[in-house]
């Protein structure tokens, strides 16, 4: 399946978006003036992408921990984001969230939070609003390999297939959770067969490959829109940094507990790179185009990490504010 | 005679769970992170090449689950400690924790206990914020059946590390990442610090600061800068925070005439409500000027570092509550 040149061109705009702002973001880390835990999408950007594509402005997402690529892909705005993970007034948490606490209701994106699974049963609430109010609307839930640990994750498939509520459980599967190799967490099976048992269908997809997420996504979505009830989409992926910060320092030290080898070979999968290949292969754009493109973004992010560090922090005689409405 | 062995608050865990684990074969720990230094600092450093997987079990995120199961482990002969690396994360587990291994006892009148550890860790700062800072002590003590230990120092943490392991109840044995590095005198051999007795950390006669775990340290701060100030600041640790060592909190006031109690939980029904609830019913005729509380805000955690430094309590605000105690101004 093939789409326009404007909408691949889009998924690889969204994904520089994405990989910029977060490289961008190491320096400020690696020098302090980002303080608040920042778990990086690099290297998983075509799932966030892939899927948001799929969606309508007023269908809903959660996200958990490591969500700046959900939050970008569903059309946050980056100036508030980058803003947010300096913990500036401007920030689109007012500076109460930080990175792990991104949020656009105004673009779909209803929250995030680190709580591992902790927002996959409020996805599970924002379809089950959309099926009271007969609405049309989709809601996803991001979260990773590790959340299906969690037990509330049962209880959500079993619902949402008991109501065929319009809901995506979309899992990130990076083979890791923080120090963990998934081996460690789960026997081996594939993680989207855990639908299965409810009769929620599903299915396992290379998440290094925007074009293939984006063609789940739409079947996900379509499946939801008429009334076909949840489906589980698991993405093959990889973080290009480490859990928490830019580099794995999981065992209390800057050494990554991955093997080499593993992350030399998942870095030939980078999925920016693919889909660069695939479209001057293609004749979609050629190296030319791409090349400003990412000159583009690299300027809107330039700006926003400026317009983000430039601003002031929030009073601190309004620290007890937005504790109610 | 020579000097005491000194040993940082998180080795002093440490060692606990060494001598525990060593002494009897029926204790073990489980918890996310105890393979990991980045969730659990060293406090756990050395377990696993001794004791063995078997002993010492990493789990996927599953809080619930790994909680019941040392709950059951316990009513079944074992004596757990199941770790939680945030206090947050202790949410997921409140039920396991709360309905049953607090009420067990009672419920089964008396036939069967519950000889389990739920250690929590709390770990904030850093613009963390909300889901990744919490203390909930105080939520914890409020329940029947449980025992809240919160060691203040690296002695202590040791004592009522092994007092909680032995003890034939849950104990809820909450510690703070900001005290891992503290030093202290830790004695080498196994020994258990009394649950349920406080500590007299320093005398005076013109103010009682009351204060737990890491706020001990914010008070002694204190009682110094207010004896510079010519006011007489008496500390009381209270080590175990259910049950509270009432008596000890009690002739203190007796002799001071006034109170600030000190916690780094929320204000609204608190550990810090508690104690002044106390000094009402039973100390009324000792106070000479209301109670004071130095809490954290009903608030959540913010993330901002600027919101932070407002947001946590430090000696500067125990230095005022006591100082217009005593002074009026
Ligand atoms: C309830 C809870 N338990 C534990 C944690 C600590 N924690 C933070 S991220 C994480 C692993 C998450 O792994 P996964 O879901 O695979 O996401 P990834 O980080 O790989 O994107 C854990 C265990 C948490 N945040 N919440
Ligand atoms: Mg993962």
């Amino acid at each position: 399946m093939t789409y326009p040149k404007e909408k691949i061109l889009f998924f690889y705009r969204q994904m520089l978006r994405i990989r910029l702002c977060e490289e961008a973001f190491v320096d400020p880390i690696l020098k302090g003036e980002i303080r608040t835990p920042c778990h990086l999408y690099s290297g998983q950007e075509a799932v966030a992408v892939g899927v948001c594509a799929a969606l309508d402005e007023r269908d809903y997402v959660f996200g958990n921990h490591r969500s700046h690529g959900h939050y970008l892909a569903k059309g946050g705005d980056m100036k508030a984001m980058a803003a947010e993970i300096f913990c500036r007034k401007a920030g689109c948490a007012r500076g109460r969230g930080g990175s792990m606490h991104l949020i656009a209701p105004e673009a779909g994106m209803l929250g995030a939070a680190p709580i591992v699974a902790g927002t996959v049963s409020l996805a599970l609430g924002a379809a089950l609003a959309a099926a009271i109010r007969k609405d049309g609307r989709v809601a996803v839930s991001f979260f990773g390999d590790g959340a299906v640990g969690e037990g509330v994750v049962y209880e959500c498939l079993n619902f949402a297939a008991l109501k065929r509520l319009p809901l995506i459980f979309a899992c990130e599967n990076n083979l890791y959770a923080t120090h963990m190799p998934i081996r460690e967490c789960r026997v081996e099976r594939d993680i989207w067969e855990i639908g299965v048992p409810f009769g929620i269908p599903g299915e396992k997809i290379d998440g290094n490959d925007v074009m293939a997420v984006h063609a789940a996504a739409l079947r996900a979505v379509e499946r939801c829109r008429s009334g076909g009830g949840p489906y589980f989409l698991e993405f093959l992926t990889y973080r290009l940094r480490g859990h928490v910060g830019p580099d794995d320092n999981i065992q209390g030290t800057h050494t990554d507990i991955r093997p080499p080898e593993e992350i030399v070979a998942w870095r030939g999968r980078d999925p920016i790179d693919r889909l660069a290949d695939y479209i001057v292969a293609g004749g979609i754009a050629t190296p030319a185009a791409l090349k400003e493109i990412r000159e583009e973004v690299r300027q809107e992010v330039a700006a926003a990490l400026e317009f983000a560090a430039q601003s002031p922090p929030p009073p601190q005689e309004e620290v007890n504010l937005y504790v109610f409405a | 005679m020579s000097s005491p062995r000194v040993m940082t608050y998180s080795l002093a865990i440490n060692e606990a769970l060494h001598q525990a684990m060593e002494a009897d074969p029926t204790v073990f720990l489980i918890g996310q992170g105890v393979k990991s230094p980045w969730y659990v600092g060293n406090t756990a450093q050395g377990l696993l090449d001794r004791f063995g997987p078997a002993r010492v079990i990493d789990t996927p995120v599953s809080e619930n689950a790994v909680t019941g199961a040392a709950v059951g482990a316990a009513v079944a002969g074992m004596r757990p400690i199941v770790v939680h690396p945030r206090m947050d994360f202790m949410f997921y587990a409140f039920d396991p924790i709360v309905n049953e291994a607090a009420n067990w006892h009672y419920m089964s009148g008396g036939c069967s206990s519950v000889p389990v550890v739920f250690w929590g860790i709390i770990n904030r700062g850093g613009e963390q914020a909300a889901q990744h800072s919490q203390a909930l002590h105080g939520m914890f003590a409020h329940v029947p059946g449980l025992k809240v230990v919160m060691p203040a120092t690296p002695y202590d943490a040791k004592g009522l590390m092994l007092a909680a392991i032995r003890d034939p109840n849950p104990v809820v044995f909450v510690d703070d990442r900001w005290l891992y590095g503290q030093e202290g005198p830790v004695p080498e051999e196994p020994y258990e610090v009394e649950i349920g007795r406080g500590r007299l950390v320093r005398g005076g006669k013109d103010v009682t600061l009351v204060a737990s775990s890491r706020m001990v340290h914010e008070a002694e701060r204190a009682a110094l800068l207010l004896e510079g100030e010519g006011i007489g600041a008496e500390v009381i640790d209270l080590r175990t925070i259910k049950p509270l060592d009432i008596d000890l909190i009690l002739s203190s006031l007796d002799k001071t005439g006034r109170l600030v109690v000190v916690d780094g939980g929320w204000r609204t029904c608190g550990l810090a409500a508690e104690v002044a609830a106390l000094a009402a019913e039973r100390g009324f005729g000792s106070l000479k000027a209301p109670v004071v509380r130095v809490t954290l805000p009903d608030c959540p955690a913010p993330a901002s570092a600027a919101l932070e430094k407002v947001y946590y309590r430090t000696a500067a605000d125990i230095c005022r509550a006591a100082r217009k105690l005593v002074t009026g101004s």
